[in-house]
């Protein structure tokens, strides 16, 4: 190489650059958008990336609906008389709390099971696993669109429930309730169980691809931390969801035959239904978090352009969640009358879980310590999620505290808490990875100055919404009541605009991300300067995700690139230099 | 830990059929892998994965089993009467006898003898059948006698039933005696042992009456031989007295050979679709993937009927 030609590359970087690019773009051929477009390509489609955009229109559209009951549930508390039921249920007190009741379980049973399980593993995890790995597909590419067809399939019961007139259990189905209310308490068990095997067989096949389909040169502690993220989440899945699928087969057996297992007039214990359930739903609250935090890892090192910080603690602290997971879950049963032997040991070793979450966030925020930090959606998303994280994760040591728990124990204190973690946490780290591969997705670029004002009109309106329910909550208002006392009006009036708020952060969200589909700036290969393989494919990728086989990348090796601000492209110094 | 990649879990890849793959464009290969030898490991993996699930699922029916024995043992000692263990026995061998025959499937496909293969899949379904027939007439019986789970538990109708044998029984003994005398000085002379010589007894002021004479007289009455669904011979009355919710002990026999059961069905539905795969010509020494995990879930329906065998037949 001449000397000239090293330093012209400085002069005429971007001509070169705009070259190269529509080079890659001739090179590259269809994307895996683009190459049939029929709608049994679509319905029948083996590849992973169709799988998970179809997984993300589905989530999208069931956060949708959710999100609707939530803001019903919070219209109806702006006033402690009733406010809407009326306009629904007529004037009979009775119907009007019914009706109340049908929304909050509508609301939380489709946010858990149909949002947040699947949001990050199935939607984001499904496009992205298969490509930091390198691979063309995941292990078992009709297993994975059966897992889809399966989500979808417990999607329409929830959808048959809600034509069917709801069902008003909450989201737990706690018995004996649950085996004598009168509403389609049954469609929305099997709903559940249908999705629990959805989420079963996607972590199956996640756990699988990460074991036999590395690339040459990638080992454990060479992966992206998303993908350790995804293995835990994927272990916890598959040895957790079965005793979900059990524990509602037998409720819907006791519904029906009255086999006396669950229901006290059958000889049954209800407590025992509360053991099986949270056997399952405490490991799954951990589902949710961790391949959240996976999504943090990626978004806080790649939009700090930084090395992460502690990889190996990153790493380990989420294998060290997912086995505490599992013994953890009595802490939701304190009050129920277990053992207080029971109750020492569940409260003790609740607190430990709270040793690798914190070395998580302590790591993180190392990691933008001293970095060059580009505060873009995705990373004020990644920012907003340590803030809400550490709340939420902080107050769940209160409820560990067995005198605490005692007082605080189903009042409004714990739905703040549990939203901070599911949505503060989970949805807001879901968001912001959708924000993070939206250009590998799609092939766009969104208009990132509405991304900003969006990702702070959700910040201030989750906080608004829930800061105040901490207070009432520690004051003695209990959930799950349409109405209340005077004195607590004053912070539902908050709570409730805060979600009006977030509301409008949500839709216009919806908004500029589907008019960057139709008017987006076309995305380059490499938006943010990551490193990992799914960076160094084309945006969108072919069906076979590259061009060649990858060889592994350091992911975390970020400060080698360059910005070229013609194509918006971040490419390697030394590859430069070589050109 | 930071080993290749590819040597991880080295137990999946059990050394005698590690062999024999890596050759590229086999007809057998999906396109997203590299190798037969990737592709089999995946699979196996897959079905060790799954097979975890299995045993949770039946893991949540097992605790049930495991809380109410601990803390309603009664439950068990009335109820594990009702179950016939020469069957149970008949049908663990049964099983384990497919296991074998499975096993030797297996073999028979890694040597790719396609007739052999045939031979030990039919044999295993037929066993699968077998299993399935026994338990048929087990479930029968127990329908037969109201033994349901739950809410239909109707083995109250056995109590009616005595109830009604008494009346006749009363009515007998009415007629064979002075009716004008009161009922209560009627002896009624039980026998104490088979064989023994029934001499009848002089009741005070009445005719003495024989058991045998009123068990004669009420067969013809009512038309009930012995041993009629509705009445169950004492001999096979459970010992103890019935506990409490003693539906419970059946709603976890049913629960769990129930589920057991469909098990088997969808392992029998496994074997006729290897059967066609093998008589298509699709499994060889080099691609006998299928035939191994369908063993493998085979055997864990085997494995998880030996444990229900002892924890339900043999609780004393």
């Amino acid at each position: 190489m001449k000397p000239d030609d090293k330093a012209s590359a400085g002069s005429d970087l971007s001509s070169q650059e705009v070259e190269q690019t529509s080079q890659e773009t001739k090179i590259s051929g269809p994307s895996y958008l683009t190459v049939t477009n029929t709608l049994t390509s679509w319905m029948f489609t083996l590849d992973h990336k169709r799988i998970g955009l179809m997984y993300l229109v589905g989530v999208l559209s069931m956060f949708l609906l959710g999100g609707v009951f939530a803001l019903l549930v919070r219209t109806e508390l702006f006033s402690p008389i009733p406010l809407i039921t009326p306009l629904f249920a007529g004037d009979d007190a009775g119907a009007q709390a019914d009706l109340y009741n049908q929304w909050f379980t509508t609301h939380g049973a489709i946010m858990v099971f149909l949002v947040i399980i699947p949001g990050v593993p199935a939607a984001l995890g499904n496009f992205v696993l298969p490509l930091l790995l390198g691979a063309k597909d995941v292990a078992f590419p009709r297993l994975n669109l059966g897992s889809f067809y399966l989500w979808m399939c417990g999607a329409a019961f929830f959808v048959y429930v809600l034509f069917s007139g709801g069902v008003d259990t909450g989201w737990t189905f706690y018995t004996p309730y649950s085996t004598s209310s009168p509403t389609a308490v049954i469609p929305a068990v099997v709903g559940v169980f249908i999705l629990g095997f959805s989420s079963i067989f996607t972590g199956l096949n996640f756990i699988v691809t990460i074991h036999k389909m590395r690339p040459k040169g990638m080992t454990w502690f060479n992966m992206p931390l998303f993908l350790w993220a995804t293995y835990s989440t994927a272990v916890i899945q598959v040895l957790a969801t079965p005793v979900l699928g059990i524990t509602l087969l037998l409720l819907i057996l006791e519904r029906t035959l009255g086999i006396g297992i669950f229901d006290p007039q059958n000889g049954g214990d209800p407590v025992l239904y509360q053991h099986f359930f949270w056997f399952y739903s405490h490991p799954a609250v951990y589902i949710m978090i961790i391949p959240a935090m996976g999504v943090i890892s990626e978004i806080i090192a790649v939009h700090s352009h930084k090395r992460i910080f502690g990889y190996r603690y990153i790493a380990y602290s989420s294998v060290a969640i997912a086995i505490f997971s599992f013994i953890v879950w009595g802490h939701h049963m304190f009050t129920s009358g277990q053992s207080t032997m029971m109750n020492i040991i569940f409260s003790g070793i609740t607190f430990s879980v709270g040793i690798p979450s914190a070395i998580k966030v302590f790591n993180w925020i190392a990691t933008m310590y001293k970095g060059s930090i580009n505060l873009n959606t995705s990373m004020l998303y990644g920012i907003s999620f340590i803030f809400l994280f550490t709340i939420g994760g902080l107050t769940g040591l209160f409820l560990g505290v067995l005198s605490i728990d005692t007082h605080l124990h189903d009042t409004y204190f714990v739905v703040a808490h549990f939203h901070y973690v599911m949505m503060g946490s989970a949805l807001i780290a879901f968001v912001g990875g959708l924000h993070h591969w939206w250009p590998k997705m799609t092939g766009r670029m969104f208009n990132e100055f509405w991304g900003r004002i969006a990702c702070t009109l959700v910040f201030i309106g989750f906080n608004l919404t829930f800061i105040p329910q901490f207070v009432m909550g520690s004051l003695g208002m209990p959930r799950r009541y349409y109405s209340y006392e005077d004195k607590f009006q004053i912070y539902h009036q908050l709570s409730t605009i805060g979600s009006y708020v977030m509301a409008v952060g949500f839709f216009l969200t919806a908004f500029y991300l589907i008019q960057s589909l139709v008017s987006g700036k076309k995305a380059p290969m490499n938006p943010w300067g990551g490193n990992s393989l799914e960076w160094h494919t084309p945006s969108p990728p072919p069906l076979e995700n590259f061009h060649g086989v990858p060889s592994a990348t350091d992911p975390y090796e970020l400060d080698q690139f360059d910005y070229d601000p013609v194509t918006g492209n971040y490419s390697s110094q030394s590859s430069k230099g070589l050109a | 830990m930071s080993g290749d990649a590819h040597q991880e879990k080295p137990e999946e890849a059990a050394g005698e059929h590690g062999d024999g793959h890596g050759h590229g464009h086999s007809p057998h290969l999906a396109h997203h892998f590299d190798s037969l030898q990737q592709q089999f490991e995946a699979g196996k993996l897959g079905m060790w994965l799954f097979l975890a699930t299995e045993v949770l699922l039946f893991g949540g029916l097992f605790c049930f089993y495991a809380v109410y024995k601990a803390n309603h043992p009664e439950l068990f000692e009335w109820g594990h009467q009702f179950l016939d263990k020469r069957w149970g026995a008949t049908n663990t061998m049964v099983l384990l006898f497919s296991s074998l025959t499975m096993a030797l499937a297996v073999r028979e496909a890694q040597l790719g003898r396609k007739n052999r293969i045939l031979f030990f899949l039919s044999i295993t379904f037929i066993c699968g059948l077998g299993f399935m027939g026994i338990k048929y007439i087990e479930y029968s019986k127990k329908f037969h006698e109201g033994l349901f789970p739950g809410k239909s538990f109707s083995y109250a109708t056995v109590t009616t039933a005595e109830t009604e044998r008494d009346l006749l029984e009363l009515n007998v003994v009415a007629q064979k005696t002075d009716i004008s005398r009161p009922l209560a000085e009627v002896v009624l002379i039980e026998p104490k042992a088979k064989g023994q010589v029934k001499t009848p007894a002089i009741a005070p002021g009445g005719r003495a009456i024989n058991q045998d004479e009123i068990d004669v007289e009420i067969e013809k009455q009512s038309g009930h031989p012995e041993g009629d669904g509705l009445y169950i011979p004492p001999a096979e009355l459970p010992k103890s007295a019935r506990p409490p919710n003693a539906h419970v002990f059946f709603s976890i026999y049913f629960c769990l050979t129930g589920l057991h059961g469909i098990h088997v069905l969808i392992g029998m539905a496994v074997m006729v679709w290897l059967m066609v795969l093998v008589v298509k010509g699709r499994i060889g020494p080099e691609f006998f993937t299928p035939v191994d995990l369908g063993g493998l879930y085979w055997h864990l329906v085997d494995l998880i009927w030996i444990y229900l065998f002892p924890l339900l037949y043999l609780v004393e």
